[in-house]
């Protein structure tokens, strides 16, 4: 009896606006998880299986890994991406919260002028910068190259703004007390600086990496040499002129989605802070 | 420990003279105190003196060496800022021996030297703990212990004990003096609290559209107030003022108010005819119930308007024929409010300032 009237309760409480919200965002949930679970489960099948379109594979197997692993230059390409991604993270996080700091906590001659350069940037579509980039790359020499591949993500307008932003919230006092105390400027910034704004260095740090984790247009364009090639390049090089080995693009599809999860796991707390401090999208 | 000498300094924010000619001897060992409204340009000069603004022209000199161009770290001095300025990532301990760090000094001196001012400030138990996880006042004493821990010749505060409760502010203010009187560095501390400003000052610097109005001893800036504006600022409840022509007829002085009043005065022969404002104090205003039949005073009846007591001592605001009066009592006369009773002052109570220039002149 009294189950009944609790129950009763319950449902009384249901809002009709939320049963449509959940409804809709369940089908949300359900329109981006399914290419993820046919990515998965196409990673598991045969050739012949591969358009079949049935989510549990008939015969499942692990040849399709073996392949990548063992024939392909996967790993080898996922080595690329981390040392690329990694090296452009470091350079952000140090060149972009150096530079913020300096804009936010400095008064200098052409310190606007300096700050709207930086901004004007981010107006520039990456799209019209390729060829300038490739034209530099050719006479230094960069083609085929790491530095080649990371130098254009070293440092972004992008960065640098947000880092400003949040220094600027930093009050002038602990910049100023740090100096009387007798510290360098460098140290301030290492110091007192850069352990205030975590939150929007993490942030920086974990959408500036998944940039160029999954960056293809520039490593693509900047790399002949298969050995150089970074994870997203090397998907599409599995991308034949007639023909596709589809399972085969899929089980690296997942080899490659990996690394990312595993950061949206770890790191799932900083990203929410991060796109909330950032206003971005996720 | 140093002397601080500033002379003819000027600062300007673009066409705003901010500080104008500001000359100032601080000894050595002294506790002066910069006072003055917001704006007046005290925690300006506090700044030009840390280095962290730039004077506009001037010499600034801390122990007969000119700083003007010295960065803040090699002038030798330690700053207590509004806002504490503590590092909300790092201990107490580390706070506190934050400044000695960067001297580069062996690493038991460090700690020998942190010890020793948490020790002073009663700060031992709390070394491990986080700005956050502290009240205002230890963060006060965190901040101090930063100061001293550098044993520099000069400490510069800028109102520090203003974000704390009154009671805690007394209690700093008692614990700060101490402080002083165990170090005894020179120190130049800005409040706009003239509570402050009197409790702790050798001497009081008081400010006002960047300019100095006075400096003296408590005593003197309130006993003998050199400016309309000094003796307005120094004291609570402040001075009473009245504008008027100081006149005589028959003998008898009087100060003929702008209304048209009188306050009957006794011999001021020197001022017949100026127009002044006369200011006295409420505490020098001696509250009678009944009229005094001696004629040394000065008498002035007024109206109960307002009683605020105190506890030990009652404010009262009354109305009068030359507009509302302030006087306080500490005896355990009954007032009420709507009675009539007569203030009477003595002459050598009375202060005398230049309606226009508002500069003493009696």
């Amino acid at each position: 009896m009294i189950d009944q009237a609790s129950r009763i309760a319950y449902l009384e409480k249901i809002q009709p606006g939320k049963i449509i919200i959940w409804t809709l965002l369940f089908l949300g949930g359900v329109v981006m998880i399914t290419p993820l679970a046919f990515m998965i489960s196409t990673s598991f099948k045969t050739g012949t299986e591969v358009f079949n379109l049935g989510i549990i594979p008939e015969n499942p197997t692990l040849k399709n890994y073996i392949f990548i692993l063992n024939e392909s230059k996967f790993l080898r390409w996922m080595l690329n991406s981390l040392w690329v991604a990694t090296f452009s993270t470091v350079s952000v996080v140090f060149f972009d919260s150096l530079v913020g700091y300096t804009l936010a906590k400095f008064t200098f001659r052409g310190q606007t002028i300096v700050f709207v350069a930086i901004l004007s940037t981010l107006m520039i579509p990456t799209e019209m910068l390729i060829i300038p980039w490739y034209m530099m790359s050719r006479e230094f020499g960069w083609i085929d190259t790491y530095w080649g591949i990371a130098f254009p993500g070293l440092m972004t307008g992008f960065g640098t703004f947000l880092m400003r932003q949040f220094f600027m919230g930093l009050p002038d006092e602990l910049i100023e007390a740090a100096r009387i105390d007798g510290w360098s400027e460098f140290a301030i910034w290492s110091k007192i600086a850069m352990p205030l704004v975590v939150p929007a260095l993490s942030a920086l740090a974990i959408f500036h990496f998944l940039g160029n984790w999954t960056a293809f247009i520039w490593p693509l364009i900047v790399t002949n040499d298969p050995d150089l090639y970074t994870i997203p390049v090397g998907l599409a090089s599995f991308n034949g002129e007639f023909e596709t080995d589809w399972e085969i693009v899929m089980t690296a599809s997942c080899l490659a989605t990996l690394p990312t999860l595993l950061v949206f796991l770890l790191l799932q707390k900083f990203i929410i802070r991060g796109v909330m401090l950032a206003g971005l999208k996720g | 420990m140093a002397e601080v000498l500033l002379e003819n300094i000027n600062k300007n924010f673009g066409k705003i003279k901010a500080v104008d000619d500001f000359c100032l001897h601080v000894m050595d060992k002294e506790f002066i105190v910069f006072v003055g409204p917001s704006g007046c340009g005290k925690s300006t000069t506090l700044r030009m003196i840390a280095g962290l603004e730039e004077i506009s022209s001037g010499n600034i000199s801390i122990d007969q060496h000119i700083v003007n161009n010295t960065h803040p770290k090699n002038r030798d001095i330690a700053m207590v800022f509004q806002n504490y300025a503590l590092y909300p990532h790092l201990s107490v301990r580390e706070n506190i021996s934050f400044g000695i760090r960067a001297q580069k000094l062996p690493k038991n001196e460090i700690t020998s030297r942190t010890m020793e001012a948490a020790k002073i400030l009663g700060l031992d138990e709390l070394l491990d703990r986080r700005p956050g996880e502290l009240s205002g006042g230890q963060k006060q004493r965190v901040a101090m212990g930063r100061a001293i821990v550098r044993k520099p010749k000069v400490f510069l505060f800028d109102e520090p004990l203003s974000n704390l409760d009154a009671k805690l502010r007394h209690k700093m203010r008692v614990e700060m003096k101490k402080l002083h009187q165990q170090v005894q560095t020179t120190t130049i501390y800005v409040t706009h609290d003239q509570v402050e400003a009197m409790t702790l000052a050798d001497r009081i610097v008081i400010m006002k559209d960047g300019k100095i109005e006075q400096v003296g001893s408590p005593d003197e800036v309130y006993h003998k107030p050199n400016s309309q504006f000094v003796a307005s600022f120094i004291g609570s409840p402040a001075m009473n003022f009245f504008s008027g022509t100081l006149e005589v007829l028959d003998n008898m002085h009087f100060l003929r108010c702008d209304g048209g009043e009188t306050i009957d005065l006794v011999d001021w022969p020197d001022l017949i005819g100026s127009k002044l404002t006369m200011g006295i104090r409420p505490e020098h205003m001696e509250l009678k119930t009944e009229k005094s039949s001696k004629a040394v005073t000065t008498v002035l009846d007024a109206k109960v308007a307002v009683l605020e007591p105190m506890g030990h001592e009652v404010i009262v605001t009354c109305d009068s024929n030359i507009g509302e009066v302030i006087g306080k009592y500490t005896d355990n006369t009954k007032l009420k409010v709507g009675q009539t009773i007569h203030f009477e002052f003595k002459k050598e109570n009375i202060h005398f300032f230049d309606e226009n220039s508002g500069k003493r002149v009696s």
